[in-house]
């Protein structure tokens, strides 16, 4: 089950903590992988980490021109893109009263427009090839906002409207687009939180912990396999109990 | 028929999946190929690359026929 023999994928924002599982778990499927990131370094670590069938491809996904050239340099790396994986992401917290334009639009510019961006660049050949699959990585946040997050839950919601619009664009051709929307996950940014702040969140959370890495990189192995063809435009939460919707 | 028309007729028999005889100048992508909105939308890109042309969105809302698509590439090309 969940083969990727032969298919390649594109993971954006894989040199972060939930990225690069995401590509290892594609990897391990047999996948081909195109790592981007805006930090080379730690996509060449990962990239001898996997051995073969790895390709570093750095992109600054604020620069609407190199957003526009990925697509085209990773399946001139791989052979093809059947598979987008849209993960990076950036936040600038802050409450709305006091958030600047700025701060707004650079959070909607990487994690909504150059999503928009890449999907529309990647589906040209998903089209061709009557086969496709597009994971977009929403929030629970994007469902049930968060103070101090009104541009980052903007942009997670917009992800989910934005594939079900492209779902129903492209379902007929084989190609299906769905959302990830993580809850509190294990990463370097959690890391940072004190005993105090964590005790809060995981109140909020049934299950009693943080994801892992590993738990959202398992659901977009899913939604990229083959077995998935029938699910498309949907959101699969996984947030252990946070937000049951 | 010129080497463009062809070249088009070509294209559509292959994307569409239709017979060449059904190919004719007045014949509507949409009514009476089978094409959806996508599928021309496919096609336009298809002329695009195989002509080496650019095909703007109110240009291409224009190519409703067969004959429409070799007009307007010949005039492009």
């Amino acid at each position: 089950m969940f083969d990727l023999t032969g298919k390649c994928a594109l993971v954006t924002g894989a040199s972060g903590g939930i990225g690069a599982e995401i590509a290892r778990a594609l990897h391990g499927a047999g996948a081909t992988v195109g790592l981007s990131g805006t930090r080379v370094e730690p996509l060449e670590a990962l990239a001898a980490e996997l051995g073969g069938r790895a390709h570093v491809l750095a992109c600054n996904l604020s620069a609407p021109d190199e957003v526009e050239a990925l697509v085209k340099r990773a399946a001139e790396a791989m052979g093809a893109v059947d598979v987008l994986v849209n993960n990076a992401g950036i936040t600038r917290d802050g409450l709305a009263m006091r958030m600047s334009d700025d701060d707004w639009q650079a959070v909607i510019d990487v994690n909504l427009t150059a999503a928009f961006r890449l999907c529309r660049a990647a589906i040209r050949g998903m089209m061709k090839a009557r086969w496709g699959r597009i994971v977009n990585i929403s929030s629970v946040v994007g469902q049930t906002g968060n103070a101090g997050q009104v541009n980052y839950a903007a942009s997670k919601a917009g992800l989910v409207g934005l594939s079900k619009s492209l779902a129903a664009e492209v379902a007929s051709r084989g190609i299906t687009v769905n959302c990830v929307a993580p809850g509190f996950i294990e990463t370097a940014m959690t890391d940072k939180l004190n005993e105090t702040q964590r005790a809060g969140i995981l109140g909020a959370v049934p299950a009693g912990r943080m994801g892992t890495p590993a738990e959202i990189a398992a659901a977009v192995l899913y939604l990229a396999s083959a077995e998935a063809g029938y699910v498309t435009g949907a959101t699969l939460h996984v947030n252990g109990g946070m937000a049951m919707v | 028929m010129s080497d463009i028309a062809e070249r088009v007729k070509k294209i559509v028999v292959e994307h569409l999946g239709v017979e060449a005889e059904k190919v004719t100048e007045n014949a509507s992508f949409i009514d009476d190929l089978g094409a959806d909105s996508l599928d021309t939308v496919e096609l336009v890109m298809a002329f695009e690359e195989e002509f080496g042309i650019e095909i703007p969105d109110d240009a291409a809302e224009t190519i409703q026929t067969f004959g429409d698509a070799v007009s307007f590439i010949s005039k492009a090309a």
